[in-house]
């Protein structure tokens, strides 16, 4: 039972003796009569939650609180939908936008619609497709509400969206730990806690396989876990970076994986989940790791004082285990710097927000027409993320040719035997992975192989 | 006038704000309960063992109902009474409802519902078209067969034949605010039960059933929902049966909202459909008959499948004029969610199975499909309100099409949208991308309005005028989001001549509008306009026959213009108007009552005149798909659509916008899967793929047709619920036509056509590389 410190549209809450795991969004609804952020899948798949959350930084970001607790709200600002709305009740640009432009039918998506919009509107973001990617309508067809928000982009930022986080508080709390350090001498003492990020993951086991988690610590208060280091060797992404700070890092570094994590869950998931989150939970359908193996990243281990260091590939022993002992966690991830050659292809029933059927990453090097190094990694084609090395030896050491690639491409039998399932059946995962070989040579060709580049 | 204007929607600013109330908004009374199921966790069996122990001690728990603690009857169905609230005995669906769990909270009452021990006596569940037509498992003795013409001698003597079989899965409604009611028990064994639900009289009516009480005893009240989509046209049933059983039971409040896991494992979706087909054409691609088969998994129980699968028969003609046809429909009971209304409720199936025909037989024959489409249009309508087409020809179910306006609205939306010109430049364009193909599709929607069983086509209203000229409005339609309340309060405001402000659009309520039909079949707003229509001239024509006498004129030369009432030289407010009225102790109330003209429908025999008149529209679709991966973008879509006289063009335009992108999203992305178990694995929106904001066309270009209904509707509009939800078939098409350009057989696509199916496709038409 925690003490948590908070502004709610603006007024100062302080919690004591509430359950760790109760969500922003049972609260505001349950205990605040704030009605107006609405449940629509309790698993942060269609933004009808969506919240405000500003931090220290000043930075506004949007947030599902469906699967956000309490907990990591301690000392930032939340704005509801009630709190967009000025406060004498004027309606935020946005707001005035969507009603003028037809962007409301049933309205029960709206109130998450019109924070996203609104935290758009405050970052002067105008890629709407992407900022409202995790937001799902069901009635309009989208198209008024992309027309409401591209009308309210000029006007001004109300002032009552101006949020100033109570002042750094202590965090007397047990299980907020702020630094790794401090992180690692508790969960040393506590292997049998959950380490709880972003909660993107996590989230689920409490709202939808309703478990009790008791004992548990916030990451999102070790500022450490949160730094990115780039040197001339590597670039060092803590644990703790957020996926959309590991999106804007990669835009410089690696642009398709950049271009990877712009669909990878929705702004709400990535502003939430974190790097570390994503490679800790071992999942085979991760959207990280594929890429992360494909770039030789090392990942960084700790329990207690000590560190080890391992390919992200060694990681993931099988299925559901993961090479990491009781009381060690994900500290960091390296990833060694090189020249861009790598290619990201992430294969889904819908193109945002969608977990992969297969995540291909091509990390091809050609000198002289050559292929002098390859390192290749799937998700979705094995119980874990996983490099394709058969293929990646039938490749090394030929000519970079269209019949080396077909060659090549009937080497990854050797090296997968995926499964069927929901998404995709065993042979279309197999026929896409060697299919994205042969598009990774194609596009080093020159030639469209992107249907998103193509326009009427 | 007020109609034919594009008012926001009359919730609008409420949306926005998040002030706009839906059923767990609604602040409840101290002390509420909360419900949850306890469901099956296989599809089909005998329940040999339940104990429920562990529910009953969990925390928070308050009682646990199963089958026998039920106060009155045990039934949840629309139709036949097939449909227990709780299992008695046996187990037909996986996440059939076994128990009922009510607790202090909704967390408490989930929890507690996964505690109990059941036991099965599992029997092979029965999923699959070919399990059920091997048991015979069906609804309905046999299947239902229309027929027009000698299909036989048609297809005997055809020169041509195309043969096929396609595959359309079905959808899952995801409306954003789940299946939600509240029970509020009353003095004297009455009960309110607020349900978010598309058809309130049928609530009353099962929560009537359920505890043993006269209609009169329940009053249940819906002021919005957060979507419907025709999944709560009977899948509410359930939780105001169960809330207003426990609320009897307890004497608490009594709320229960699934939580959207449950809600997809346990209601209904749109039927899932085979359709196999032969045609017999001549050389030019005309048709000379079509036998249609159609295979609908209509899971466990009846609820709406026969009307559903009537109406799938209903619109395998589409546009196209079949002089022999034959349809034979089978109504498959299946160990799944019992499937159930659906926006165009099986139309857009049956409708999908004729435009496939006509794809290839374009394909077969090497023509344009645009022009296989217009040689076997219906004939042409005269031109001009009322008038039929010379000799109307028949649909395969006898009634004469005498409103078909396709022709010219196919001219017109085909070179709007260039389709002539973009067909070739897009064949020269896949001539010169080896890895990515562009395809392009033109298909037309007709689609009956009317409900195809003919005694619900009927409404009422109620309206107040106050002595200080505001107008309370009330009808049997339900507010889903469509915009009918803002629609029939512009109708209002339009015989009053009044703003529509000073309209109130009040909450639906059985106590004020009894005996109401689902909102639903497109209808909400032409009988529910028409009603409310007819309540306000009444009042109307009182107030005028009073201020006439006054002024010793006729009451035909009162005139209400501009919010103001004329009458002889003087000129009143229509304030200062309903004033007088009322202290000339004239009645500003009245009901008004509307049923629709024309209809007679025999389902059985097959013939009759199922529609009062017909809605269309035609949409021209541009894809591209990647040959490697089976993507696909959707590019440009162009609609024209038919909403008559509109009563409100923006409405109108997102009901055209949001429903092509909803039928875009069933024939692509959209797939459920069950396992071999009957274990829907698609439970969520983590694994069930709904359209998001990047997949709507990147062009979407989008007018009305402009004219008015021949019949005679409200102000002369027509309904456009569920026909523009039909425009995704130009999806659907264009992608296959992409898929053709990677090799020169028919492509076969199956829906949805999601990348795996796509790229299937690919693989079996393409040339050995």
């Amino acid at each position: 039972m925690v003490d948590i410190a908070f502004l709610l549209n603006g007024d100062a809450v302080r919690l004591a003796d509430t359950s760790p795991t109760r969500t922003l969004l049972d609260w505001l609804r349950e205990e605040r009569g704030l009605t107006g952020t609405k449940e629509g899948c309790n698993e942060g798949d269609c933004g009808a939650c969506t919240v405000m959350v500003t931090g220290s930084d000043g930075k506004s970001r949007a947030l599902n609180a469906c699967i956000l607790f309490l907990p990591q709200l301690h000392g930032k600002s939340v704005r509801t939908v009630e709190g967009i709305a000025g406060p004498k009740g004027q309606l935020h640009p946005v707001q005035e936008a969507m009603v003028t432009h037809h962007g409301s039918q049933c309205g029960f998506c709206t109130p998450g619609f019109v924070v996203s919009m609104a935290v758009a509107h405050k970052s002067g973001a105008s890629n709407f497709d992407d900022q409202l990617a995790g937001n799902l309508c069901r009635c309009t067809g989208y198209a008024p509400i992309i027309r409401a928000a591209e009308a309210a982009q000029g006007a001004p930022v109300p002032d009552w969206m101006e949020d100033t986080p109570p002042a750094d508080l202590a965090s007397p709390q047990p299980f907020a730990p702020q630094s790794s350090d401090e992180l690692a001498a508790w969960y040393l003492e506590n292997p049998d806690a959950t380490l709880i990020a972003g909660a993107t993951d996590v989230g689920l086991w409490v709202t939808k396989s309703l478990r009790n988690l008791d004992k548990v610590a916030f990451l999102n208060q070790c500022a450490d876990l949160a730094r990115i280091s780039v040197t001339s060797k590597e670039i060092r992404i803590g644990a703790g970076v957020t996926m959309t700070d590991v999106e804007t890092l990669m835009q410089d570094h690696h642009p398709a994986f950049a271009e990877m994590i712009r669909r990878y869950g929705s702004v709400q998931v990535r502003n939430a989940a974190t790097i570390g989150g994503n490679i800790a939970n071992g999942s085979p359908i991760g959207d990280g790791p594929p890429a992360l193996i494909a770039l030789g990243a090392r990942l960084i281990l700790r329990k207690g004082r000590d560190r080890r260091e391992i390919a992200l590939e060694d990681f993931f022993i099988e299925y559901g285990k993961q090479d990491r002992a009781a009381g060690e966690f994900v500290e960091a991830i390296s990833i060694p710097r090189q020249a861009d050659t790598l290619k990201v292809y992430k294969l889904s029933k819908r193109f945002d927000q969608d977990i992969s059927a297969v995540c291909g990453a091509f990390n091809v090097i050609v000198e002289d027409d050559k292929i002098t190094g390859a390192r290749i990694a799937f998700g979705g084609m094995a119980g874990t993320p996983k490099r394709a090395s058969h293929v990646e030896a039938a490749l090394i050491g030929h000519a970079w040719s269209q019949a080396t690639i077909e060659s090549a491409m009937t080497h990854m039998r050797e090296d997968f035997d995926p499964m069927t399932d929901m998404r995709a059946s065993a042979d279309y995962r197999m026929v896409a992975a060697e299919n994205m070989l042969m598009r990774c040579f194609l596009e080093e060709q020159g030639q469209t192989v992107s249907v998103l580049q193509v326009q009427s | 006038m007020s109609v034919a204007k594009p008012l926001p929607h009359d919730a609008s600013v409420l949306h926005v704000s998040g002030e706009a109330r839906y059923i767990d908004d609604i602040p409840a009374p101290a002390g509420t309960l909360h419900l949850a199921f306890g469901t099956s966790s296989i599809a089909r069996g005998k329940i040999t063992k339940m104990d429920i122990e562990a529910v009953r001690g969990a925390s928070g728990v308050v009682a646990v109902l199963t089958c026998n603690d039920l106060p009155g009857a045990n039934d949840v169905s629309p139709s036949i009474h097939d449909e227990p609230l709780l299992a008695d005995g046996q187990v037909h669906y996986l996440g059939q409802p076994l128990f009922l769990v009510v607790a202090k909270s909704h967390l408490a009452a989930r929890k507690a519902a996964r505690l109990a021990d059941v036991q099965y006596d599992a029997l092979p569940a029965i999923l699959t078209i070919e399990q059920a037509m091997a048991a015979d498992s069906r609804f309905e003795e046999g299947p239902r067969v229309y027929e027009k013409g000698d299909i036989e001698a048609a297809l005997k003597s055809a020169p041509q034949m195309v043969e096929g079989t396609i595959e359309i899965g079905g959808q899952e409604h995801f409306y954003l605010e789940g299946q939600a009611a509240l029970a509020l028990p009353q003095e004297g064994g009455d009960m309110i039960v607020h349900s978010s639900t598309q058809h309130p009289t049928e609530i009353q009516h099962k929560v009537a059933e359920a505890l043993n009480v006269p209609m009169h005893a329940v009053r249940v009240e819906t002021r919005r929902m957060g979507g419907g989509f025709g999944g709560k046209e009977s899948q509410g049933n359930a939780l105001a049966v169960a809330t207003a059983v426990a609320a009897s039971l307890t004497g608490h409040a009594c709320k229960m909202r699934y939580d959207r896991d449950d809600d997809m494992m346990i209601t209904g979706k749109r039927h899932d459909f085979r359709i196999a087909y032969r045609a017999g054409v001549d050389p030019d691609g005309k048709i000379l008959g079509v036998e249609f088969t159609h295979w609908a998994r209509c899971g466990w129980a009846q609820d709406l499948s026969l009307p559903v699968a009537d109406r799938a028969m209903l619109h395998a003609d589409n546009a196209y004029h079949l002089p022999a046809a034959r349809i034979t429909s089978h109504r498959l009971r299946t160990n799944t969610q019992s499937a159930t209304a659906f926006r165009g409720f099986g139309g857009p199936q049956g409708m999908l199975g004729i435009e496939r025909v006509m794809d290839h037989i374009a394909h077969k024959l090497g023509l344009d499909p645009l022009e296989v489409r217009r040689r076997n249009y219906y004939r042409a309508a005269k031109a001009g309100t009322g008038k039929a087409a010379a000799t109307p020809q028949l649909t395969p179910y006898h009634m004469p099409v005498e409103d078909f306006i396709l022709h010219e609205m196919t001219d017109a939306l085909a070179e709007s949208a260039n389709y002539a010109e973009r067909r070739r430049a897009i064949a020269e364009w896949n001539a010169r991308n080896p890895v990515l193909k562009k395809g392009i599709a033109l298909t037309p929607v007709k689609f009956g309005i009317s409900f195809t069983l003919t005694h619900l086509n009927q409404a009422g209203a109620l309206v107040h005028v106050y002595q200080d000229g505001s107008v309370h409005l009330n009808h049997g339609g339900t507010e889903m989001g469509q915009g009918l309340f803002q629609k029939v309060a512009q109708v209002a405001a339009a015989r009053f001549a009044i703003s529509p402000e000073l309209i109130k659009i009040t909450a639906t309520d059985t106590a004020k509008v009894p005996n109401t039909s689902a909102t639903a079949a497109s209808s909400g707003t032409d009988l529910n306009g028409m009603a409310v229509k007819a309540a306000c001239d009444t009042i109307r024509e009182r107030m005028a026959d009073f201020l006439a006498a006054e002024h010793q004129v006729k009451a035909g030369e009162v005139r209400f213009a501009d919010g103001q009432v004329h009458v002889g030289g003087s000129t009143y407010s229509f304030a200062e108007a309903a004033k007088r009225a009322y202290e000339g102790r004239v009645s500003l109330s009245a009901t008004g009552f509307y049923k629709t003209p024309k209809v007679a429908w025999d389902r059985i025999k097959g013939r009759g005149r199922p529609f009062f008149y017909f809605a269309y529209g035609a949409s021209v679709t541009e894809v591209v798909i990647d040959r490697l991966t089976g993507e696909n973008r959707i590019l440009r879509t162009d609609i024209l659509h038919d909403a008559g006289a509109t009563l409100n063009p923006a409405i109108d335009i997102g009901q055209i916008e949001g429903g092509y992108v909803q039928g875009a999203g069933w024939l692509t992305t959209e797939e459920l899967v069950w396992d071999d178990q009957g274990r829907l694995r698609t439970h969520a929106p983590s694994t069930y793929k709904i359209p998001a904001t990047s997949d709507r066309p990147k062009v979407f270009n989008l007018r009305l047709w402009d004219a008015e209904n021949r019949e005679e509707t409200i102000y002369r509009s027509k309904a456009v619920g569920e026909p523009p939800l039909m425009h995704g078939i130009s999806a659907f098409l264009a992608l296959s036509d992409a898929i053709a350009a990677c090799g020169s057989a028919y492509p076969c696509l199956d829906a949805p056509a999601t990348p795996e199916r796509i790229l299937s496709a690919i693989r079996r038409i393409e040339e050995p590389r």
